[in-house]
């Protein structure tokens, strides 16, 4: 497991994934090859199953496009662990079936080299020595994040509910 | 205690009296999508095989974003859109040359106040102008309302900012929300619904309050609203719409943050590289040598925005070492400014026009930036790479400073040519 560590603030979604190829990428695959081209080169090469990312504050700002939280689920991120996170961006990655992990005193706590672990089942994120509590999710947001998704929990949900 | 104007438009959607923190259900009145509805039919369609829109009538389309297509792949996005419009019965789509998805959607009609409206772009926001609860999602969840007809919301807090007096010569309402932003910063107002109250709220045109509203996400928030008034009211007459669910807060609403803003206290200001909150006084940055000027999108490319710059370049030229672009946001505003003579103005002193649409802002084509290149636009976001070129500078400004400074060749103080 590795954990990709960006401390700065107000990281944006054209940072993660730049806008000038929201309308020719919006698969997996396509998105990977940009995934935060312009923050870290390096990233979608590098990036496996598994790995954790830890952030600063207001996390996937600006845009709407939801390649950022697409992709992050995609190459297999675990979770994003940051300070705090941007609205849509937060939205989005529960439709993306992305978890989310607010904790600023686990990303304050963080140093480089420590094991990062969290377990959203009970809210609580491991990092190095210490363990730290988050808020858990609403309900009706952990049934869409337990079904992989919003399309998904529609799927379930909504289609097959409809014809029973 | 008295509701915010948030509580009260959700409440009413919802059915039910309901309190801060709470999620809520609701089938909003519109779902706005753009060129990334091509992304979104695919979703649709690999969820819902041969599926039918919930409600047709609530979805509106809008082509913008790069219109004319810039490539073939652009191309066959619009025409998958085209096929599906027809095939579902959509009647609120707007080909190329319309304008501007949150030009569009006022004009049409399509946002009411008091209403809900969400699009899958983060500007949706805009429409706070017209009392409108008004938001942005992803393209996922605009598939999932496609089917469903409905989202969530969990019911924000809000921030009050308070308005009086008005503003000087050659400043703008860009210039104040720049401002507000500069000091909230960009997650300052994360998560919560923004209203703008005071007496100067009174005197500001709709197309500052567009202004205003549009920047609204640039501090995080959800909402970015202005009570309906008297100009609103003229605004939907002219449409032949009458106003019946308009809403506002309570006066004595609670806020979990108030702020005071005098109109005569704001000054030019530039956001620089590569944050929206990057605000500094224009004192800071004049003369700064720029490369392009960019002019228009959904913050500043309305008639009042284009005359405010064509007031400062008529007679003028734009310096040999600028080129200076300019998108009106839509046919309408675009067919308003040639009335006004204010296409003749600009194209006189040199300025290049583009189709009514988001042009370069978004950095797709029409006035990509070179490497090293510095830009001045009256877009709402400097991000890095967002003009398409991750080693380019974008700074926003208002209309008026982005004239001054294209006849200059270097970031000016408008003011000073006003005088
Ligand atoms: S003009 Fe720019 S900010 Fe506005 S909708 Fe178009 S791309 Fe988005």
């Amino acid at each position: 497991m590795t954990v990709f560590h960006y401390p700065q603030n107000d990281i944006n979604t054209d940072l993660l994934f730049p806008g000038k190829y929201t309308y020719t990428c919006s698969t997996g695959p396509e998105i990977k090859e940009h995934l935060l081209e312009d923050l870290d080169p390096a990233f979608a090469g590098a990036v496996q199953p598994g790995d954790i990312v830890v952030a600063g504050e207001n996390f996937g700002c600006g845009s709407s496009r939801e390649q950022p939280s697409l992709g992050l689920k995609y190459v297999g991120v675990k979770a994003v662990i940051a300070k705090s996170f941007a609205r849509i961006f937060y939205r989005s990655a529960i439709n993306q079936g992305l978890l989310l992990v607010q904790s600023p005193e686990a990303v304050n706590y963080f140093t480089e080299g420590d094991e990062v672990e969290v377990d959203p089942a009970v809210g609580k994120v491991h990092v190095g020595d210490r363990v730290f509590g988050f808020p858990p999710l609403p309900d009706e947001m952990l049934d869409i994040l337990k079904d992989g998704g919003l399309l998904d929990h529609i799927k379930k949900e909504y289609i097959i509910g409809d014809e029973a | 205690m008295g509701e915010t104007f948030a509580v009260k438009v959700l409440s009413r959607a919802a059915g039910k009296k309901i309190r801060e923190g709470e999620i809520v259900f609701v089938e909003p009145d519109y779902i706005l999508t753009h060129d990334n509805s091509s992304a979104i039919i695919g979703k649709f369609e690999s969820t819902v095989p041969e599926g039918k829109v919930r409600y047709p009538g609530r979805l509106a389309i809008v082509l913008d974003h790069v219109t004319p297509a810039a490539s073939s792949k652009h191309a066959a996005g619009h025409m998958k859109i085209r096929e599906f419009v027809r095939e579902q019965g959509i009647t609120n789509f707007f080909d190329i040359g319309t304008g501007i998805c949150h030009q569009v959607m006022p004009e049409m009609g399509l946002v009411m106040p008091g209403s809900i409206v969400v699009g899958s772009d983060s500007h949706t926001c805009t429409y706070g102008a017209f009392n409108c609860f008004a938001t942005g999602i992803d393209r996922t969840e605009a598939a999932g309302i496609w089917i469903t007809g409905r989202t969530w919301f969990k019911v924000p807090e809000t921030m009050n900012i308070e308005l009086t007096g008005s503003f000087d010569a050659g400043i703008s309402a860009k210039d104040l929300i720049l401002t507000i932003i500069g000091d909230v910063g960009a997650g300052g107002a994360n998560y919560m619904a923004v209203e703008f109250n005071g007496p100067a709220v009174g005197g500001l045109r709709i197309s500052d309050r567009m202004t205003i509203a549009n920047m609204g996400i640039e501090m995080g928030a959800k909402i970015a609203a202005f009570p309906a008034n008297i100009m609103t009211s003229k605004y939907f007459m002219a449409l032949d719409i009458k106003i019946e669910k308009a809403v506002w807060s309570d006066h004595d609403a609670e806020y979990a943050r108030s702020l005071e803003y005098d109109l005569s206290d704001i000054v030019p200001v530039i956001a620089c590289p590569h944050q929206v909150d990057n605000v500094v006084p224009i004192e800071e940055m004049t003369g700064t040598k720029i490369d392009q000027v960019f002019l228009g999108t959904c913050t500043n490319g309305r008639a009042e925005d284009l005359k405010s710059a064509a007031d400062i370049l008529r007679g003028e030229k734009v310096h040999p070492n600028v080129r200076m672009i300019v998108a009106p946001a839509s046919r309408k505003e675009y067919l308003k400014a040639i009335k006004m003579g204010v296409m003749q103005d600009l194209i006189e002193s040199g300025a290049v026009i583009l189709p009514p649409g988001c042009g370069p802002c978004l950095g797709a084509h029409q006035g990509v930036l070179a490497p090293g290149e510095k830009c001045l636009s009256t877009a709402n976001r400097n991000f890095k790479g967002r003009m398409g070129e991750k080693e380019a500078e974008i700074y926003l400004s208002s209309p008026e400073t982005a004239a001054a400074s294209a006849i200059a060749g270097e970031i000016k103080d408008p003011r000073e040519v006003l005088r």
